[in-house]
């Protein structure tokens, strides 16, 4: 049933504070690592071994970097700017690293889109999942999620792999981040160990998982102190996960005031099919 | 995004044939149709052909086409399960007015039959937009002119094939009434989707630092992705190449699906020439493909600005 649960108290998600983030991209190889083997493995690669492997990753980390303010405000720090001006060009660049899973929405339509029930939340916690058996791959809730959350699992790999039998199950069907649903319950596993595995395998710390629908638990009083923010709120799916904002540099050169400025957009012809980079030449004259 | 030539065929060419039969209904339901038996069944196969073509592509686009039947379940929230359930409730009104057609009986069973395939024909082409229309990520795509360039695009290019099966059958006996109303209809067609092209080139663009939640900072560059291949939304979201060429490509599409048509309607009108109606009805059909594959490619969607290589 595509349509939403009602809303319920506990909302299980992730808090990751870009502060401490060293993007070292260990969440996201840990997450490969379980969910290739766990309940819901392997996940789908093509080629992985090849000169342009490709597969599905429930989370990745980017990179960005940040140009403060040219005129910071007056501040504690501000002899310290000018001194790091000093030396040549503007303000000194910030890099922000930024892991990207799935935000586990309260109202997402990719549930809502889904034309065969697969993509459900549930109602008791709020995870959100892709019943594999009932998914089409019609790829609609992955259009609909503005948070890159979901990638398909190809239906027609170039290369066979050996466990190629298993992995047929999972052939063109939508792929995602099931916040570690086979460890959070597994009783099988230690109880400290009952965390999705991109939180156990951060080296800093930067991921947490807990209720944040309860306003008493751990990651929801980290969220409270460190102002945690919800990505692109406008889109009305409210994303149940928190990212918590680096913290003020010491010269405050990253205080708040300024906004990105757009650049130009470019292609690659040389990476496109040979059709379209045909078409592109022909274009181009 | 990625224009995928399922999908592509699926809206053109279905979009066709439930415009052919969306005007072919109206007129048997309102009697003006001046065929019946064979004159009827013709377009009306002619149509089935092509929603039956359409259909089948789109199936194409899924991971997992055997399972399609699954997609009927749930028409309470999604507007593809409602576009499946309308497409093949069509059917049923288009055997209808087959069996009435194939039986000469031209009577109050007919016209019903007529009326229902139009309404439900009609719901079809509804549903195939608003499973675009209903996308927030991909801001293109809920610009308002979207729903009625639907709507006209179906009629319009449905309405040439049965405008010249008209004037084949009828030795240029018919009225100018229906071309001049296709004409009318193929220069506001052009006029909304130059309106469309005009409103989706001043939308703002989707910046990283607006994603990232991270624009109070300071400029938001993308420094590095997550892989140094392509992945999967990098392939399908992320789709620059149309962008690039778009002035172009606008050009020949508005010159196929709406100038052509309309100097051809006007020639036809004018002196007797019934060779105009299938060559344009064809240019219109390349047109709309042009104009497909431009609906998907120019969309920008908005996961696109958490990449490198997409800027702005």
């Amino acid at each position: 049933m595509t349509s939403l649960p009602a809303p319920a108290k506990k909302k299980l998600g992730l808090v990751i504070d870009l502060d401490t983030c060293v993007g070292c991209h260990a969440c996201a190889v840990a997450c490969k690592e379980w969910n290739d083997g766990g309940d819901f493995g392997p996940l789908a690669d093509d080629d992985p071994y090849g000169a342009e492997p490709h597969g599905v990753w429930f989370n990745r980390v980017h990179s960005y970097e940040i140009a403060p303010h040219p005129n910071p405000p007056p501040h504690a720090g501000e002899e310290k700017v000018r001194a790091a001006h000093a030396g040549g060009g503007g303000p000194v660049p910030q890099m922000v690293h930024f892991p990207r899973s799935c935000l586990h929405c309260e109202t997402p339509d990719c549930v809502t889109v889904c034309p065969t029930g697969a993509s459900y939340k549930r109602a008791a916690d709020g995870i959100v999942l892709v019943d594999e058996d009932k998914c089409i791959g019609c790829q609609l809730c992955a259009w609909a999620c503005p948070y890159g959350a979901r990638e398909i699992a190809l239906p027609h790999p170039k290369t066979s792999t050996s466990d190629s039998s298993r992995k047929d199950s999972k052939r063109g069907t939508m792929q995602k981040c099931t916040l570690c649903v086979d460890r959070i319950y597994n009783e099988t596993l230690d109880e400290r160990d009952r965390q999705p595995a991109c939180v156990l395998a951060c080296p800093t710390r930067a991921r947490m998982f807990g209720d944040l629908g309860d306003p008493d638990s751990e990651v929801s009083k980290v969220v409270a102190e460190r102002a945690g923010f919800a990505l692109m709120p406008e889109f009305g799916y409210r994303p149940v996960n928190r990212y918590l904002p680096p913290r003020p540099r010491r010269d405050g050169s990253n205080a708040t005031g300024a906004t990105a400025a757009p650049a130009t957009e470019t292609l690659d012809a040389g990476k496109l099919p040979p059709l379209l980079r045909w078409l592109d030449k022909a274009l181009s004259r | 995004m990625k224009p995928a030539l399922s999908v592509i065929f699926f809206t053109v060419l279905s979009g066709m044939g439930y415009g052919l039969w969306c005007l072919l209904g109206i007129a048997l339901a309102i009697g003006a149709y001046p065929h019946a038996g064979t004159g009827v069944l013709v377009p009306l196969a002619f149509g089935f052909v092509l929603v039956t073509a359409g259909l089948l592509a789109s199936t194409s686009h899924l991971g997992r086409p055997e399972r399609a039947w699954r997609a009927l379940s749930q028409w309470r929230s999604s507007w593809l399960s409602r576009e499946g359930i309308a497409s093949l409730l069509t059917y049923l009104p288009m055997l209808a007015v087959a069996w009435y057609a194939y039986f000469g009986s031209a009577g109050f069973g007919l016209r019903v039959a007529g009326a229902l395939l139009a309404l439900c024909a009609f719901a079809t082409v509804l549903c195939t937009a608003n499973i675009y229309r209903s996308l927030k990520t991909i801001r293109a795509w809920r610009a308002p002119q979207v729903l009625p360039l639907y709507f006209m695009f179906a009629l319009l290019s449905g309405g040439l094939w049965l405008w010249s099966w008209l004037l084949f059958t009828s030795k240029g006996a018919t009225g100018a009434a229906f071309p001049l109303a296709l004409l009318a209809l193929a220069v506001i067609a052009a006029i909304i989707k130059f309106d469309y092209w005009h409103a989706i080139d001043a939308l703002p663009a989707n910046t990283a630092g607006h994603a990232t939640g991270l624009e109070a900072l300071g400029a938001v560059r993308a420094f590095e992705g997550p892989v140094t291949e392509e992945s999967y939304l990098t392939r399908e979201m992320a789709f620059v190449l149309a962008r690039k060429h778009a002035a172009r490509l606008r050009q020949g599409a508005l010159a196929l699906f709406a100038v052509l048509p309309a100097l051809g309607i006007a020639i036809a009108v004018l002196v007797h020439a019934p060779w105009v109606a299938p060559v344009v009805a064809v240019a219109c059909v390349a047109g709309l493909f042009v104009e497909r594959w431009l609906f998907f490619a120019e969309a920008r969607h908005a996961v696109a600005a958490y990449f490198p290589r997409f800027r702005g």
